[in-house]
């Protein structure tokens, strides 16, 4: 048995799914350009970040949190129409099929981030090759929290409350993160919005213009999320799949 | 793969019993199937054959006792691409046709069929390039029947495999699961219908409440079975010059009352009255295979059981 085959087709079935394009691809690049195009020479901060990076970072971010949640949708309508018990009953490993449902969201986060970039370089984002390359890596990493948090909300949600919960979801780690532009700049709300994934993602593209890297706080904020999430995820799975 | 089919024995269940709250679904199961035998699971809506099959494949936990399929346990067994099931209730996942999803399921097995082959034998040759969500019930069955197939295991698991086909569909099923069974492939299905069991299974494993009530030869299990059963009260009178009656096929005694399953009540009935004048309270009952379990399995427990078999 090898895993390639189900890889292959946990893409394709998301790349079939139109509402994936719209919110992960069309929805970051319209607002994008809707909204940098008026904006190109402005600054959003004193270290030389440019608006049309910082928000680009942003839609980024915003794209690849609908693009990470994806596979969760799509466990929870297998999980409705009795598919995953189906599988049970398969010799498919419940890890082989999570790995490839991780790697298909990241196949398809990744174009979704690329597309964003592009639109930024014709509006005048400048970055040198390393500096792409690290926000790239940083925003891949920092979409980690977001597949689990997808995987969770399908095991425990039913699939017509889902696409809610996970718009919901993506709109409150988005805005909150500073993904359509810094909310707070100072005070405890600021401490707050530190400590969600999302405003390290938000703040890839700037970490890595500046650093080169996000700062020891965003490492700790993802780790801690992830190492939060992993054992719910572990939790949610065996809640859903224990024979009874 | 080898050491595991090293057991002789298919599958083997022991002391099953499982509960949902209040309700006993299954009440103490010991089943042995040989490998290559077919098994028809035949009993009414409520019987417990749907929590028997469940705990088989490893979907459900037995509250007491065990399974074992081919020697190693349920979950090994389904690792092992031995198993190959198809569930009573779900659909087919969404955002695939037809020939990815057999694809896909198929490289989940060791040793799959070929898709073209099992797309041709189901009768989904047609439908090969259909979406998923783009068939009708009976479609979609037999797309399920297939996903069950296409892996090549060595043992079958069906649960009312043939709901929802019409009745072209069911004659052309039977054709597909006899070349299986041929095969060699040990099979197990579930079904209310006795015809289909009668003309499929080697063996028919009657249940009603929760129990086997019976286990053997499909034409001993059919006649027992009957089309229709005469009860009576006729104290006093040796249940075996009953059995010599004509038409009547088995013959249970419960106090003053007898029981006789009849292959041919019309000719059981006169017969009867003219042997036995003294009988009285005579009553036939209809035909229904429901109610013929319900007769043969009242014994013991009274109505809260045949409001769970309902």
């Amino acid at each position: 048995m090898s895993g390639a085959t189900h890889v292959r087709y946990e893409l394709l079935r998301s790349l079939r799914n139109p509402l994936m394009y719209a919110l992960s691809v069309a929805l970051p690049l319209v607002i994008y350009y809707a909204v940098t195009s008026g904006n190109r020479h402005a600054f959003v901060s004193a270290a030389g970040v440019s608006f049309p990076l910082y928000f680009m970072t942003g839609m980024a971010a915003y794209g690849a949190m609908f693009a990470a949640i994806g596979p969760g949708a799509r466990l929870a309508r297998d999980r409705a129409r009795g598919w995953t018990r189906q599988l049970r009953i398969t010799p498919l490993r419940a890890r082989t099929d999570y790995l490839a449902k991780v790697l298909a969201a990241y196949l398809v986060a990744l174009p979704a981030l690329v597309l964003v970039f592009l639109a930024g370089a014709t509006l005048g984002v400048r970055l040198d090759a390393a500096q792409w390359f690290e926000m790239t890596g940083l925003l891949l990493i920092g979409l980690v929290p977001f597949v689990l948090m997808g995987l969770i909300l399908g095991h425990v949600i039913a699939t017509d409350a889902l696409v809610q919960a996970m718009g919901w979801l993506v709109v409150f780690f988005a805005l909150f993160g500073g993904a359509f532009g810094s909310l707070f700049n100072s005070g405890a709300m600021l401490t707050f919005v530190k400590l969600l994934p999302s405003y390290w993602l938000v703040h890839a593209g700037p970490s890595a213009l500046i650093h080169g890297d996000w700062p020891a706080q965003g490492w700790i904020v993802l780790v801690c999320w992830t190492a939060a999430l992993i054992p719910i995820a572990l939790l949610a799975y065996r809640h859903d799949t224990d024979a009874v | 793969m080898g050491t595991l089919r090293a057991e002789s024995v298919g599958i083997r269940a022991t002391g099953l019993t499982k509960s949902y709250g209040s309700v006993q679904a299954v009440r103490g199961i010991d089943l042995v199937i040989a490998p290559g035998e077919t098994v028809a699971m035949l009993g009414p809506n409520g019987a417990g054959k749907t929590t028997t099959i469940d705990m088989m494949l490893g979907l459900r936990r037995p509250d007491a006792g065990t399974v074992t399929l081919f020697g190693v346990s349920p979950a090994t067994a389904v690792r092992s691409g031995l198993v190959g099931g198809m569930l009573q209730t779900g659909s087919l996942p969404d955002c695939l046709r037809v020939r990815e999803l057999l694809s896909l399921v198929a490289s989940y097995y060791p040793h799959p069929l070929s898709v073209d082959d099992v797309l041709a034998r189901t009768g989904l040759g047609d439908l090969a390039e259909r979406s998923t969500t783009r068939l009708s019930g009976g479609q979609a069955q037999r797309v399920r029947f297939a996903t069950a197939l296409v892996g090549n295991p060595g043992l079958l698991v069906l649960d009312e495999p043939t709901a929802g086909i019409d009745v072209e569909g069911r004659h052309e099923f039977w054709q597909v699961m006899r070349g299986l069974a041929s095969e060699g492939k040990t099979v197990v299905f579930a079904t209310h219908y006795l015809e289909e069991a009668d003309a499929f299974a080697d063996r028919i494993v009657l249940m009603a409440h929760g129990r086997i009530v019976a286990d053997g030869p499909a034409t001993e299990i059919k006649a027992n079975v009957g089309s229709r059963s005469v009860r009576a009260t006729l104290p006093d009178v040796d249940p075996e010059s009953l059995r010599a009656l004509p038409g009547v096929t088995n013959v249970e005694r419960h106090g003053q009352t007898v029981i006789l399953a009849c292959s041919n009540a019309d000719a059981a009935l006169p017969a009867l009255f003219a042997k036995f004048p003294e009988v009285k309270d005579v009553e036939a009952a209809g035909g229904s295979l429901e109610e013929a379990f319900l007769e043969l399995t009242a014994e013991g427990d009274g109505p809260r059981l045949q409001e769970v078999a309902k």
